[in-house]
């Protein structure tokens, strides 16, 4: 026990000693946690919008002036051709382009069909799929008034009731990205820094050769290793704190549930992560070769948290990939925990396949730690 | 026998770093590995230290066995690589502390055993390993594998890169602790410096070449040595090399060591043959043969 209190004396010394990585470990992850929440949104604003009008009529005027007043749309051109308008598209002028059809006032006065057509720009297929459903609730919303304000009264009540969907968005009724994006980002920078740090922490002993002069003491294998990772425990709940703190103070972020059940989560799942990052360090010679190893997994495990690009909408065979990903789980439960005040029997499934990955993560990394060759 | 070594071997890959090495160290004894770098000296220490299994042979140290008694050797022997291998972001006390407690000891109770060497450090106790000399990161490392007590002392090249006051200072060291009953095993690619071992082992290519104590081996040596001397050292080697009854020829100091085939040599003839080369301020003159030269000779 002793032994295992000292080299965590050892350990924080020369966390606390290095002058280049403390800035790194505590600075840094709170830096992008706040710039990152900013710019991570799936919100699309300041499209720009141009039309080509072909009718001129008070109608289609209407129509523009609907754009305009939207704030996603900044309504810019009004293109005298199509010609024109696909030149400015092509030179990326432009993000999307309404065509008005020439009688468009007259044929709807006389309750005929009539098209308007829109270009996209889906170099970003994303963005282009929200625009779209912009542009087209912008269109319903102007169709219905122009059925009512055209149609003569006496055919108004007979006219079919539309019917109108009005969502309810539960857990973030404001539909705000920042509440979804914050616990997922805090999540991301927790399990970096600890994965990088216990990945290369032990690696360090062996490229300075102290591992080797560690090997031919006594030490037992469990001292070390406890005594090697312990501190980057602490380092992840610190982290997490402060995160929580931020993410309470600047963003406001809802925490409907219990903050003790998240650390209690936080607590397993470092483990998982000190596992891996012992790991990692088992099988690499040098702190660049840990590093490398480290941020392969971790970007895979971002992309497929589900932080960013939804897991549902992933190819069956990447689902059950996911299953893989840690993060996933911490996404999930940060996000049930904090934004719907999930219990503690609401994560409990996730929480045993958490312990399971602990416990088969830290077996294999203590198996392949060997003080002998 | 406090280190016992019997028909040892060990490959990496294509290497075969040590083959079929045997060797017997007394207790209490100053025992020496001497070689060139490549020799085979820091995997017989790892195999010693229990780093590093053998793939055939057996080995004890300090009555027990380096594969099943692995644990006991850890607690009784002191390991110094050679490369400086203490936390150079802790100070010296620190990494003294940090080696006591992980032995299960304290500083105040092996004290008197490293006092000789610590105390010369101590005055920068609060500095930072990495900010040492070369000779203090020495001393340090010698007190850290000492602060347990061990009963067997391996030093893999403890002198390499120190200069040559500290050297001796350290081979002064050496020689007091060996007085207090600790035997020592150490390497060396210096040869001056196997001289003041016990016993020696030459070693080459992961074969020992010869072991006996220092004062031994240079008598083996067959026949005399001439340390040559004249204005221009490489024409000297080429011009000797060429001699007719050359046997060997090699740089030392500022002399050429020069063996004969003959039993004896004959200056006057081998100085005309000189002369005649272009050489001048010729000097000839029998030496005593050194470790070195023992080393030069076997290795041929």
């Amino acid at each position: 026990m002793n032994t295992i209190l000292y080299i965590i004396q050892k350990e924080f010394r020369q966390i606390f000693r290095n002058k280049g990585m403390l800035p790194i470990i505590f600075i840094l992850p709170l830096l992008q946690l706040l710039i990152l929440s900013n710019a991570a949104t799936f919100e699309i604003k300041n499209i720009k919008f141009s039309y080509i009008d072909n009718d001129k009529t008070s109608l289609s005027r209407v129509l523009i002036e609907k754009f305009d007043a939207s704030t996603y749309f900044h309504v810019m051109t009004d293109f005298p051709s199509i010609k024109a308008a696909n030149v400015a598209m092509s030179k990326g002028e432009v993000d999307v382009i309404l065509e008005i059809p020439r009688n468009f006032e007259r044929d709807l006065s006389n309750q005929k069909d009539t098209d308007l057509s829109i270009t996209i720009n889906a170099i970003d297929g994303a963005a282009a799929g929200v625009q779209s459903v912009y542009i087209n609730q912008i269109v319903q919303s102007f169709n219905k008034k122009v059925k009512v304000s055209l149609l003569p009264p006496s055919d108004a009540i007979n006219i079919p009731k539309d019917i109108v969907t009005i969502p309810s968005f539960w857990y973030n009724n404001t539909l705000n990205y920042k509440t979804f994006m914050v616990p997922g980002i805090l999540v991301l920078l927790v399990t970096m820094i600890t994965l990088f740090l216990s990945g290369m922490n032990i690696v360090r002993e062996k490229e300075i050769g102290t591992l080797e002069q560690m090997n031919v003491t006594p030490i037992k294998k469990y001292q070390f290793i406890i005594g090697k990772l312990f501190p980057f425990w602490i380092i992840g709940f610190v982290l997490l704190t402060i995160g929580l703190i931020i993410a309470k103070v600047v963003f406001n972020t809802p925490m409907i549930g219990s903050l003790g059940l998240i650390y209690f989560y936080t607590a397993i799942y470092l483990l998982v992560i000190l596992g891996m990052g012992l790991f990692i360090s088992n099988f690499t010679d040098t702190q660049q070769q840990a590093m490398f190893i480290a941020w392969f997994f971790i970007v895979i495990f971002i992309l497929m948290s589900g932080l960013f690009t939804p897991i549902e909408s992933m190819p069956y065979w990447a689902q059950i990939l996911t299953e893989f990903n840690p993060i996933k789980y911490f996404v999930e439960i940060m996000r049930m925990v904090m934004l719907k005040g999930s219990s503690f029997i609401d994560i409990l499934p996730l929480l045993i396949k958490t312990i399971i990955y602990a416990v088969i993560m830290n077996g294999l990394a203590v198996w392949s730690y060997k003080k002998t060759n | 026998m406090s280190i016992s070594v019997k028909n040892i071997s060990k490959s990496f890959k294509t290497v075969n770093a040590v083959k079929d090495v045997s060797f017997e160290v007394k207790e209490g004894e100053l025992f020496g590995l001497i070689g060139p770098d490549g020799a085979g000296k820091t995997t017989i220490f790892r195999i010693l230290t229990t780093l590093l299994f053998a793939d055939k042979g057996t080995a004890t140290v300090a009555g027990f066995d380096v594969i099943e008694d692995y644990k006991e050797i850890r607690n009784n022997v002191g390991y110094m690589p050679g490369r400086f291998s203490l936390y150079q972001d802790l100070t010296v006390e620190e990494n003294l502390t940090f080696f006591a407690t992980i032995f299960g000891t304290t500083i105040e109770e092996n004290y008197d055993l490293i006092k000789d060497i610590y105390v010369q450090i101590e005055p920068f106790k609060k500095r930072r390993a990495g900010q040492l000399s070369g000779g203090m990161k020495q001393k340090l490392a010698l007190s850290c594998a000492l602060i347990h007590k061990p009963k067997v002392l391996f030093l893999d090249e403890p002198t390499t890169g120190v200069d040559p006051v500290s050297r001796k200072e350290f081979w002064e060291m050496l020689k007091r602790l060996q007085q207090k009953g600790i035997t020592i095993l150490v390497s060396t690619p210096y040869m001056d410096e196997a001289a003041l071992c016990d016993r020696i082992a030459l070693i080459q290519d992961g074969k020992i070449l010869q072991i006996d104590d220092p004062q031994e081996i240079v008598k083996h040596f067959p026949t005399t040595i001439y340390d040559i001397k004249a204005d221009n050292i490489y024409k000297l080697l080429l011009a000797l090399k060429e001699y007719k009854h050359s046997y060997s020829v090699y740089p030392f100091g500022e002399f050429v060591h020069y063996t004969d085939k003959r039993d004896a040599i004959d200056t006057k003839e081998l100085t005309l043959f000189l002369k005649d080369k272009g050489l001048n301020n010729i000097i000839i003159q029998p030496t005593e043969t050194t470790i070195e030269d023992t080393f030069m000779e076997l290795a041929k």
